[in-house]
């Protein structure tokens, strides 16, 4: 029995999570809470202020996940950190805060690549056992699959990440960013009809999504500025919730076309779609209709594993950590940029 | 008149966005490959008819430039617009993906002077690969989805032949076929065939992690035989590092 305290704040979320690995058992979750910096609408999470709201909440968070879990720290074998990729200062102040655990506490440490995180937890809570993912979140637009252990990008956005696009496309309608403008966009989406024309680019297992966001920023600029745009069929005026609704129907199937081309390629039939876009329900539903046209199926988690958290830090790096696999504390730094596939899996057939 | 629709054909393969079935064209001895694009009924179907029609008409155009301008692909037998359909000449051999992972999985059992064949022949087979895509991009075509799925190999044709099973160790009498045109273009911009490289380097790696090696052959048989092959390398170098600064933040 081994048990793991992971540290996540790579991005705006600050998460701490407490996890036990018992052989031949699911994994339990002792704890997992999560506190977000939330910018005013029309703004992003600067480096600085998202740093700051990390090193003002992490002892809070860290005493209230022991409590809830009723471990002791004797019990606590190792802690795990994410090591990137991420915003700097914002991994810096949370890697300070492990090491300082580390220290204080006596225990090893184990730094942890925010992807893999995502992806092994997201394999336990489903158990999808060999699945093609999509990895899709603020940063990051990968279709991954595992072999000879590594987890291998096929596919990826070649310009800018699709939580990125519909973050700075909430910013351009003012959408609030509480709880996530994601959210938000799908909420809006909900109550649109009309799809208008928007440029589709895909490339084989990758795409592109700036000159989805160029056009739909311009358009909606034009919107905004009182120009009236109705569509060419119905001549009904094209609202807002058509933006969100259009975007969302473009993009995603972009997303799912580059996932399906992955999956005929490796030959499989399972998807796992993870990271914070993948909480998005139109997302699953269009994936899980590809997938069941190949006589597979989507796996997918809620918000409190696809969403940034520490428990996915402390899974993934429990499960390095019973391969031997430690961080000693002078070799204990971040990276903006770590790539998926630049970790060893060793935990893996 | 459209021909009616050949219903005797038996499905092969469900691809990525296509169903293929193999079936004959007019005669029984020639045998052929319908391409249907079903509905893709996650998608919206305004945006589903739009991606399918263009899809399929492209195609066909790109495997007649290719084909009349001496890159080898498959003839187009019939194109039927209306159902999105494209029959087209049958390539009897495996794909390169197949192809490649019988080949380094068997390379492992065989002894080292075996494998030191085994290893000429794949160079080979990459410098034709390299020649190939080198050959697309002079003609300024892209193909879009450049992955060892979507590269054949196609038995020479010479009386007495045999047929390339994916077992088979002689290279010598096959070609590369370019297959799979619908998400290409016509373009002579350094920055698409550039793009075009990428996708193939990185499915290529991924795909055959083992045969890292090999992909050099393929980039360095292009820079010998693509006329324009300098200015897309350096092009090639810019799109990587972006791949590799984006900020990558969540
Ligand atoms: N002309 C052909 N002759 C024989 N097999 C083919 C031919 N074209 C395609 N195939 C087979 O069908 C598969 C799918 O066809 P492809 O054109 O690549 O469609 P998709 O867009 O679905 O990948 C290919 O990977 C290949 O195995
Ligand atoms: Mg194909």
């Amino acid at each position: 029995m081994t048990i793991a305290i992971g540290l996540e704040g790579s991005a705006n979320k600050l998460g701490v999570g407490i996890i036990r690995h018992t052989p031949s058992k699911p994994a339990e979750i002792l704890s997992n809470i999560r506190h977000t910096f939330v910018s005013p609408p029309g703004e992003g999470f600067l480096p600085k202020d998202t740093a700051i709201h990390h090193r003002s909440w992490v002892v809070k968070l860290v005493k209230q996940a022991l409590k809830e879990s009723g471990v002791t720290i004797r019990e606590v074998d190792c802690i795990c950190y994410t090591k990137g990729p991420g915003m700097g200062a914002p991994l810096q102040s949370v890697a300070v805060a492990a090491r300082t655990l580390a220290l204080l506490w006596d225990k090893p440490l184990v730094g942890v690549n925010h992807c893999v995180g995502h992806i092994e937890m997201g394999r336990e809570i489903t158990g999808a056992d060999n699945p093609v993912v999509l990895y899709v979140s603020g940063g990051n637009t990968q279709v991954i699959a595992y072999a000879d252990q590594r987890y291998r990008i096929f596919g990826e956005a070649l310009d800018i990440a699709i939580g990125n696009c519909l973050d700075r496309f909430a910013r351009t309608l003012n959408i609030s960013n509480d709880p996530a403008p994601g959210y938000n966009i799908e909420q809006m989406a909900k109550k649109g009809k009309h799809l208008i024309d928007i440029p589709y680019t895909v490339k084989g297992m990758d795409c592109s999504f700036s000159g989805i966001l160029g056009f739909i920023d311009a358009y909606a600029g034009e919107m905004l500025s009182g120009a009236e745009k109705r569509d060419p069929d119905t001549r009904e005026l094209i609202t807002p919730e058509d933006l969100c609704f259009s975007l969302q129907e473009t993009a995603f199937a972009m997303l799912v076309e580059i996932t399906e081309r992955a999956m005929a390629h490796v030959g499989s039939t399972q998807v796992l779609i993870v990271g914070g876009v993948g909480c998005n329900e139109r997302l699953q539903e269009m994936m899980g209709i590809m997938a069941r046209d190949r006589g597979g199926s989507v796996y997918a988690t809620d918000e409190r594993f696809c969403i940034d958290n520490g428990i996915m830090i402390a899974h993934a790096g429990l499960l390095a950590f019973q391969t031997g696999f430690t961080t000693p504390i002078d070799e204990s730094t971040c990276t903006q940029r770590f790539r998926t596939d630049e970790v060893f899996v060793k935990w893996r057939e | 008149m459209p021909p009616l629709r050949l219903i005797d054909g038996t499905l092969v393969k469900q691809g990525a966005e296509a169903h293929v079935y193999k079936s004959t064209f007019l005669y029984p001895n020639v045998p052929c490959l319908i391409k249907v694009r079903p509905t893709k009924p996650y998608r919206h179907a305004t945006l589903d008819m739009r991606l399918t029609k263009h899809r399929c008409i492209s195609e066909a155009r790109l495997l007649n430039r290719c084909r009349s301008m001496g890159v080898l692909c498959p003839t187009v037998y019939f194109v039927d617009e209306k159902r999105g359909e494209i029959i087209m000449e049958w390539i009897e051999g495996p794909s390169v993906r197949d192809f490649l992972h019988n080949y380094i999985d068997d390379a492992s059992d065989h002894g080292k002077d075996e494998n030191k064949a085994i290893d000429v022949q794949l160079d080979a087979l990459m410098e034709n690969i390299g020649q190939t895509i080198g050959k697309l991009h002079d003609i300024d075509t892209i193909h879009g989805d450049l992955t060892t799925s979507n590269l054949m190999l196609k038995p020479r044709e010479s009386p007495g032949t045999q047929v390339l099973d994916t077992a088979d160790t002689s290279l010598a009498n096959s070609d590369v076929v370019l297959i799979d045109f619908g998400l290409g273009q016509v373009s002579s911009s350094d920055e698409d065939k550039a793009v075009d490289l990428y996708v193939l380097e990185r499915a290529f790696l991924s795909t055959h992690p083992r045969a890292t090696r090999l992909f050099d052959i393929i980039i360095d048989s292009y820079k010998r035989n693509c006329l324009g092959s300098s200015v897309v390398l350096r092009r090639l170098q810019e799109v990587r590092l972006r791949g590799r600064k984006k900020s990558m933040v969540g």
